[in-house]
Parts: structure tokens; sequence; C-alpha cells
């Protein structure tokens, strides 16, 4: 029976992430994103939020949530309101953790899960995107092939968070038998995290790339073991990209209704000329659009049906109305809005990293 | 808790209408549009008879809300199948229509009665809601139709243009016209109210029937008012003008309900357009390869992708401004929303479709250069555009309709 309204739970959950956006990511945001560095702070007080551990199971350490995509984005929506890059470094131990959860044999759940559910930030994260113009989602060219009871893997990947510090890497490649995933810890012989990246936005996220030389990896790191389907974890980040993504939009349509209303010209303010109110009244539409396009993705993998279609369109339609709407957002500001004391150039600079941000986050 | 899937009630129903759209509405659907000023009857009684267990009829009254709590999202999902079917041929079906969304937004219990117990049974009827006028549209406020007490009646003056289904109502059935007219032009919005106008009143003519872009099998009807008289009790609502503007809002709220209508409406036009290029492409062996690199993705490809994802969100809003009546809510952004969105998108869809046929797509030998004949439409009536667009912006910035007009 359809239905809009999220659980009593969810709406705790919602109320809790936006608290934490409004106190503790969006007063950081600009530092951060003028020091390229996430806040220690920060990072230990998002830790407690219990996003990495509230999924994993008790009998491994963790609170024994359930797994809802819709719960995620929900959540992903408040704190990407907050800030983009501090909620990605909050999140990318999901990249490895939910991965796991989803399609991990028990053997692996055992080994890697507990150490992501103790007092401290942990970090795992993920290798999915390449550093190619025409990188494909679906023809990955980093390579898995078998060799003496393993893999071997080669390639090159790129927009790594927090590489270089992780406990362990969910390196994405093509397989003989389809797109599969291995964990892959640090140190491994042909493994070289390289330097940190420097992006247009999402700056204050570490991000790294990585080049994979003839690494050698056990069978057993391979993500679920031969023939697991990981269809369903590329479609649950495509629907993180666009909650995230909403929750971007979100920030910069509050940010410049809220300046038309202060801003006089013509002797009143300028929310009140039809150019600038009807430009709001369909960046408004458009967010509720994004918003419920990702409820429609995430409740079609939470109910087990095939979501490649929906999470494909979701994902290209909010990376695309998102980029409007900040792009909005700058033009009400006027030169304001340009001018780096105001946050929307920051969202701007965020939302055109949505249609590259594959496999960064995990609903 | 969040949730897409359709009841199984409303499932049923769908595959029903649906059934309907296919069969008796796609095969007539040309010819209706080339005869104009025609009326399909076989069609049109078909669907009086059928209409008891019909979800369009339901303004009616028959079957107390608390029996159907998904009305209104059952209705829009229903709308959507008949308008995929064929649009004009949707609004042409006799039913209480705006009239009486009018009647049961604001009449009294006894008004209803009266007014709407008609649509039961007997002939095919229609009511249409009378508002536009030559010298004013979206600013409704503005209109000049006048309406003044004698004795025991109302008599109104004036001239209404742009009236759904208007010759129907107002002449060719045992229905009503709901009018807006003045009781005080010094009064602005507070003075207007709404009038219930019996077909065949003495006083009330049918003057011209207009032809148009699209829609054809629906009319569209200009009324004139001459010394027309209406009973005492035939008023909507309260007959004090107040200091305030609150009786207009109440008129004016009767549009919270009926823009979901509207948007599920152009949803099912657009779903006709898109259906017949995505099968189109399909007969030539084109598959839409979701999840490539939008890198080697054709042009084709991301056009109809763009077109899926776009006629989705509309739809999605369309529901939920259907699900908060349905449930209580107060919709009134949210209805404007749905239809801002529906209306454009569907413009959208069906030019673009019209382009990715090519010679095809402009050929009438297709429906779909009538689909977009037909789509406009949307983004005209039920509050333009642009009216739409206004609603939004005040109620997202907290303005009156004096701080932003």
């Amino acid at each position: 029976m359809v239905n809009f309204k999220p659980t009593d739970e969810q709406e705790l959950i919602r109320e809790s992430m936006a608290g934490f956006a409004r106190e503790v990511l969006r007063p950081a945001a600009r530092e951060a994103d003028e020091k390229n560095a996430v806040p220690e702070t920060v990072v230990q007080r998002g830790w407690e939020l219990g996003l990495v551990q509230s999924p994993i199971p008790e009998a491994l350490g963790g609170y024994g949530d359930a797994r809802s995509a819709v719960t995620s984005a929900l959540l992903l929506e408040e704190l990407a309101y907050g800030d983009l890059a501090l909620t990605l470094h909050l999140l990318a131990p999901r990249l490895l953790t939910i991965p796991l959860l989803v399609a991990g044999t028990e053997e692996q759940r055992r080994r890697w899960l507990p150490r992501f559910a103790g007092a401290a930030f942990t970090v795992g994260t993920a290798a999915f995107v390449e550093p190619r113009w025409d990188f494909d989602a679906t023809a990955l060219a980093t390579r898995a092939e078998r060799q003496r009871g393993g893999y071997v893997l080669t390639g090159g990947k790129c927009l790594v968070p927090l590489a270089a510090r992780a406990e362990a890497i969910l390196v994405y490649a093509a397989a003989p038998d389809g797109l599969a995933a291995f964990v892959v810890e640090p140190g491994t012989p042909g493994l070289t995290v390289g330097e940190r990246e420097r992006n247009m936005g999402i700056k204050a996220l570490d991000t790294f790339t990585l080049t994979l030389e003839g690494v050698r990896v056990p069978a057993a790191a391979r993500l679920g073991g031969e023939g697991v389907n990981l269809q369903p974890l590329v479609d649950a980040s495509r629907i993180a990209v666009a909650a995230l993504a909403v929750g971007v939009a979100r920030a910069a349509f509050d940010y410049a209704r809220d300046y038309a209303k202060e801003r006089r010209a013509f002797g009143v303010a300028i929310a009140q000329k039809q150019a600038v109110a009807f430009k709001l009244a369909d960046m408004a539409i458009e967010i509720d659009s994004m918003r419920l396009l990702t409820w429609e993705a995430a409740w079609k993998l939470d109910s087990g049906q095939p979501a490649t279609r929906e999470a494909v369109l979701v994902k290209q339609y909010a990376s695309q109305s998102a980029l409007n709407i900040t792009d909005n957002a700058v033009q009400v500001l006027g030169g304001h809005g340009y001018i780096r004391e105001h946050p929307v150039e920051l969202w701007l600079r965020n939302a055109r990293g949505f249609a590259t941000f594959d496999g960064l986050a995990i609903v | 808790m969040i949730d897409f899937e359709l009841s199984e009630a409303i499932q049923t129903q769908r595959q029903m209408v649906h059934a309907v759209a296919e069969q008796a509405m796609r095969p007539i659907a040309r010819e209706y549009d080339e005869r104009e000023h025609e009326k399909p009857w076989d069609f049109l009684n078909m669907m009086w008879q059928v209409s008891s267990g019909h979800p369009v009829s339901e303004g009616a009254g028959k079957k107390p809300k608390q029996e159907r709590p998904e009305r209104n999202l059952a209705m829009c999902v229903s709308i959507e199948e008949l308008s995929w079917g064929d649009a004009g041929l949707y609004l042409s079906i006799p039913n209480t229509g705006l009239g009486g969304a009018a009647v049961a937004a604001a009449g009294t219990p006894e008004q209803k009665e009266r007014f709407l117990s008609r649509f039961s049974g007997g002939k095919p009827k229609w009511a249409a809601m009378a508002i536009t006028e030559p010298g004013c549209g979206s600013d409704s406020s503005a209109i000049q139709t006048t309406a003044q007490r004698d004795g025991d009646h109302w008599v109104i003056n004036g001239t209404k243009i742009f009236c759904t289904s208007g010759l129907m109502a107002a002449e060719k059935s045992e229905g009503f016209v709901v009018v807006w007219a003045t009781l005080d032009r010094s009064a602005g919005r507070a003075g207007i109210k709404a009038f219930v106008v019996e077909a065949g009143t003495p006083g009330m003519y049918v003057t011209k029937v207009e032809n148009k872009l699209g829609i054809r099998a629906s009319d569209t009807a200009t009324l004139v008012f001459e010394d027309c008289r209406v009973p005492l009790d035939n008023i909507l609502g309260s007959p004090e003008v107040p200091k305030t503007s609150e009786g207009f809002k109440g008129v004016m709220a009767t549009f919270d309900a009926t823009r979901p209508i509207v948007a599920a409406s152009a949803i099912g036009v657009g779903r006709a357009a898109l259906d017949l290029v995505k099968d189109t492409l399909k007969e030539h062996g084109i598959e839409i390869r979701y999840g490539l690199s939008p890198h080697k993705l054709t042009v084709l490809e991301r056009d109809v992708m763009e077109m899926e994802a776009q006629l989705e969100a509309a739809r999605l809003l369309t529901w939920r401004a259907a699900w908060m009546m349905d449930n209580g809510l107060r919709n009134n952004l949210e209805a404007s929303m749905a239809k801002a969105k529906a209306g454009l998108v569907v413009t959208q869809i069906t030019q673009k479709a019209v382009e990715i046929l090519g010679p095809l797509g402009y050929s009438r030998q297709l429906l779909l250069e009538k689909w977009m004949r037909d789509a406009k439409i949307n983004v005209i009536f039920e509050g333009t555009q642009q009216i739409n667009q206004l609603i939004v912006a005040r109620r997202i910035l907290g303005y009156s309709s004096k701080e932003l007009s």
C-alpha cells in the first residue's frame, strides 16, 4: 500500500542526523574545505552516531540493526545537507562493511566486521572508479585473473577515500565470470597507494589513486566467493549518490531562499520578483522529485526487486538536478554567490561531482 | 512506512480501467479528434452505465469516505489509465467533474444530496465549472460576472469562457454548471461566490463551442448569463461577504483536490507517448542499456531514460499529493508541485517523442501527434504553469498573494 511517511524510528534517526549536520558538520564545512582536511573531532563525533556499527550483527560487536536502503537514504540526505565531504569521510568504512554484510561469506564477515565495531573510527574503504574519462561501471578496466587458486589484480583506481589509512580496501574488478570485488590488505605486493588527489570539490575528503600491478590475493578474499551477484551493491551505490545529491541541493535551496527574502532590490525583497521566486519554486519541485525517486529506488532495493533501472535513472536525474539547483543558488546570490564567504559556491563544486561519484557511498 | 506498492484493490481496478482505455478509447481516439464537435455516444453511454463501480463518479458520495481510504490515489491511478487511452475522451466522460468537486468541497449535506445524487442513474449527466471570463483567466479574483439578490433568487449576469464540458452540462444533459460570480465587485476576492445553475435554466446560453489544438473530444464552451435566476440556496457556502478573503480561499481549495487528478491525466498522455517510443525502438531491436557508461549510450537511449525518469518523478509527486488528501493532510503546495511538474514534463515528453519518431511522429497515421497536442492543455487549464509556480513560490517563501503577485 502506497505510503510516503517514514516510520517513527526513521524519523528519529533523521532528526538526530539533522541535528548532527546542523551542529557539527555545517559549522566545520568551510574550514575543512579550505584546509583540505577533516577535523578529528568531527570524525570521532561522527563515529559515535553509529553509522558504521549499526548494521553489524551483535555477535560481531555491532548494534544488529536491520539494514535498510530507505533508512540510509533518509540519513544520507540529512548528513549531506550538513556537508558532503565530511559525510563521505564518516561513511567511508561502510564501503567495506555494507558489501560484507550484503554479500560477504561468513568467514569474511567474522574476519573483518568486528574491527569496525569498536570505540574509535576505523578506516575501511572501496576502490571502484577508474581514472579514465569514459569510466564504465559495467566494464571495469581493472582485471582479476584466476591464477593458482587465487586471483591476480591489475589496473588503476581513483577517488578511493581514505585509502592511505585503510585496514582493508574492497577493490572492484572484472573477473572472468563478471563483476567481482576483493578485500585487499594494505602492504600487499603490487598495490600502490598514490598521491592524495586534488579535486574541484569534496576537498576535505582524502581521496587517492591506486595502482594494482599483479596484486595476488587468495580466493578467500573474493567478496562472497565465486559467482556472487554484486549488481545490488552497484545499485545501492547509485542510490546513495542520489540521496546525497538531495541533501546538497536542499542545502543550496534553503540558503538561496533565505537570502532572497533578505536581499532587497528595487524596493522589495528579490524573492518578491517572479524571476527569482519561480526559480526557487522550480528548485523546490526538483528537490522533491529527486527525493521521491530516491526513496522509490531504495524501497525497491529493500524489497529485493531488481532496482538497476531505477538506480541508474535516479542517479542520473539527481546528479543533474543537484547541479542545476546549486547553480541556480549561486545565481540567486549573484556576485555574492561567487564569493567564498557564502557556502553556495562550495555546494556547486560538490554537486558537479555526483555524476562521477560512483561507489563513493552506499545505502 | 515508505512504500510504493499499489494495494491489490488499486491494481485490480487499474487493470480493469486499462482494458477500457485500450479497447474502448484507443480505437475511436482518432475519429473524435477529427470530428471535433461530435460526441462518441456509444462510449459515453457505456461509461455512464459502468460508472456505478467507477472511480470517476465517486464524487457523487454514494460511499462514505472511510470505506475508501485510498480514494484519491485510486482516482489518480485510474485517470492515468484513461488518459493513456485518450485524454480528450477521458475529459468528455459524463460525471460530476469540476462542478461536482466544488459542490463536494463547499456544499452543505443538503446541497450534495440535491445536486450529486443524480449522477447515479438515468441518462448521462455532466457538471461543469465556469470561472474564466473574456477579461480574466489566471487572476480569478478579477471576475466581473455578478450575482445580485432579488427576493428568493440570485440573478446572475456575465460571460464565461473556456468552460470544460460546458455544453454537455448546460444544455445536453440534466446536469449543472457551478458559476463563479461576485456579490460585490468592490470587495475583491471576498465577494466571489460559487452558484449552482441547473441545466436549462432560463437566461443561461451556450453561445460558442471552441475549436482547439487538442482534447477535441471534450467540449469547451462559452456561457452567457442574462438575468439568469437561481434559487437562493444554490449558493455554495455563506452568502455573507466577509472582511477577509477566507471564503475565496475555500473555493480555491477545490483545486487542491483536482490538481493531482489533472496531473494524473497528464501523466497518462505522457506514458502513452513514451510507451509508443519504447515499443517502436524495441521492434527495431533497440534496447535501452541501463547502467552503461553515459559515454557509450546513444542520444536516443539518453533521451528515453530522461523521459522515463521525468515521468516517474511527476507520477510520484502526484501520488504523494493524492496520498496526502487520503490521509487528511493539507496538500496545497504538493498538489501545485505535482501539477506544475506533470504539465511541464508531459508537454516536453510528447514533443520529444514526436521528434524521435520523425516523419512517423508527425503523421496523423499515429496518435502520437495528437497526444502532443492533447498534452499541451496540461500547462494551461486548472492553473497555468505560471500560476502553479506562483502558488509553490508563495508557499515555500511564506508570502501572501500581496507580497508575491
